[in-house]
């Protein structure tokens, strides 16, 4: 069973959380021109292999976490929250 | 190569079943061909028979990476329908289900396409509107064989689902399509190789593409784990990997995601379900039908995470059994015999696309998501017949890498710009 260490609970089993997909995709302002917006909500690298993404703790602390997997082997080499600040903050210990 | 016929059957029944030849050849691997498809699942054959077949392109080849039928043409539970709705889809499987209902004449080949019903079971006032409306828009339509079911007919028909008072999710009717059926996967396989590789076509098996060469906006060769083959026309049809070849082409990236689906079939049953059986309610999921050996054969949602493992995983096996304990709970007791996984590639909306690609010469077959069996003929049909021709044809003209910049998306679920959500 795939685990995933989140920073916040602990190791938990994947299924108490919620895949939230391909978490390499920053989304263009609001103006931005109609193709970036197209490309960003529609085209995927679809990576075989070494891909960040984001998942949710749904049934845990609902915290929203960038997740480094392998899409073929499911080996989960980092977890680290969703939230820039949390990250930061987590990294420095506070 | 023996063609089958009932006086051949009974004369090899009579004769020990020696004379039997190969059903098709295991050829060497030319340096040229004028059309190359690339995937030898059940699209990529059906393609080359009717390129052979329509419009006399004999020399032609079909690469597989691994066996033929061991990719996602082994990997499925052989639904067959064609109750869409949308426009678009609804022409494109109801001439996919016409043509199903002659493919074993055509074959020469018995792919066992049994019609013995479509139940889509229904649980709600909403959910039985939602379904008469569609049901109704396709009987308008040219599809005359999609009806709505109330209970009592429905109990007549499946006397053992859970029609209980305490029932967890309470039946109230069934969306029904009486021509809808299963077809036996492997006789699809066989019977279109056997009869490509009569036309002429070369079905080279263990041989993977490593890379792809271009000469601008056209692709010169593919390089194989087989030798380098140059290719007048080139045609993706690789569900589950379209991604890696798409960029082993210098493509960039695609309206797609590869997912994977699991599916179970269970130890050998007396007759217990004479029809596929569908039942979706909320975040459940669960599809049934008995093969003709017995088994149940069953599955349920996506794993909802991208992956390219043909492995599934424990969450979603205890998520069917669930579902088909709650509709069916004289399940109860039946040993599971074998589950597995097959990537399917999800698009943005959950519809496919048969279409020209940014290259010349290269055309693209992806994106059935749940439901490329069903389509196989009409799949093969149009795709030949846009790589012969090097245009779309109207019934295929909406299913085109572009259509989410125009606007257009052919969404039957109503689940939006998120492939996981497209089951």
């Amino acid at each position: 069973m795939t685990r995933i260490s989140c920073p916040f609970c602990g190791p938990r089993d994947h299924a108490e959380f919620s895949y939230g997909g391909d978490g390499s995709i920053t989304y263009p302002a609001l103006e931005a021109p109609m193709q970036d917006w197209h490309d960003a909500v529609f085209l995927r690298e679809n990576i075989c292999g070494w891909q960040v993404e984001t998942w949710q703790h749904l049934h845990g602390c609902r915290m929203w976490l960038k997740v480094e997997r392998d899409t073929m082997t499911h080996e989960i080499r980092s977890v680290a929250p969703a939230h820039p600040g949390l990250a930061a903050a987590l990294e420095s210990g506070l | 190569m023996t063609r089958f016929s009932a006086w051949n059957v009974f004369w090899q029944g009579m004769s020990g079943q020696r004379g039997w030849s190969r059903q098709w050849r295991d050829p060497e691997s030319k340096p040229h061909y004028d059309a190359v498809i690339v995937g030898g699942g059940l699209h990529g054959l059906a393609t080359a028979y009717y390129l052979a077949k329509t419009y006399g392109l004999r020399n032609a080849a079909v690469l597989e990476k691994g066996w033929i039928g061991g990719g996602n043409a082994g990997r499925n539970t052989t639904i067959v329908r064609s109750n869409y709705a949308r426009p678009g889809n609804r022409q494109f499987y109801e001439h996919s289900l016409k043509l199903w209902e002659e493919l074993s004449h055509e074959l020469n080949y018995n792919v066992m396409f049994s019609q013995r019903s479509h139940i889509a079971l229904l649980h709600s006032p909403g959910a039985i509107d939602a379904a008469a409306r569609n049901y109704n828009t396709l009987r308008r339509t040219g599809t005359p064989d999609a009806e709505i079911w109330g209970l009592e007919q429905l109990k007549q028909v499946v006397p053992h689902l859970n029609y209980a008072a305490g029932a967890r999710f309470p039946v109230m009717g069934a969306a029904v399509q009486k021509r809808a059926g299963t077809a036996r996967h492997d006789a699809v396989v066989w019977g279109y190789a056997r009869a490509a590789d009569q036309l002429g076509v070369d079905i080279l098996q263990n041989c993977a593409v490593t890379g792809v060469e271009r000469d601008g906006g056209r692709i010169t060769a593919l390089e194989t784990t087989r030798g380098r083959i140059t290719a007048g026309k080139v045609g993706f049809a690789v569900a589950g990997n379209t991604s890696r070849l798409w960029s082993m082409a210098g493509l960039g990236r695609l309206p797609i995601e590869s997912h994977k689906l699991q599916a179970f079939v269970s130890e050998p049953l007396k007759p217990l379900l004479d029809q596929v059986m569908v039942f979706g309610m909320g975040g459940a999921h669960f599809y049934i039908s008995q093969s003709d050996k017995g088994g149940m054969v069953f599955g349920g949602d996506l794993d909802w995470y991208t992956s390219y493992a043909q492995r599934g995983n424990l969450p979603i096996v205890q998520d069917v059994a669930e579902a088909a304990m709650s509709v069916m709970p004289c399940l109860g007791r039946v040993k599971l015999l074998r589950h597995w996984a097959g990537v399917v590639d999800m698009s943005m909306d959950g519809s496919h696309f048969i279409c020209r690609t940014p290259l010349d010469n290269l055309y693209l077959n992806t994106g059935w998501n749940y439901g490329g069996f069903k389509a196989t003929p009409a799949a093969g049909w149009w795709f030949a017949d846009l790589i012969a021709n090097g245009r779309p044809a109207p019934i295929i003209a909406d299913f085109d890498l572009k259509r989410f910049e125009r606007g257009l998306q052919i969404d039957e679920r109503g689940a939006g710009p998120d492939p996981k959500l497209h089951g």
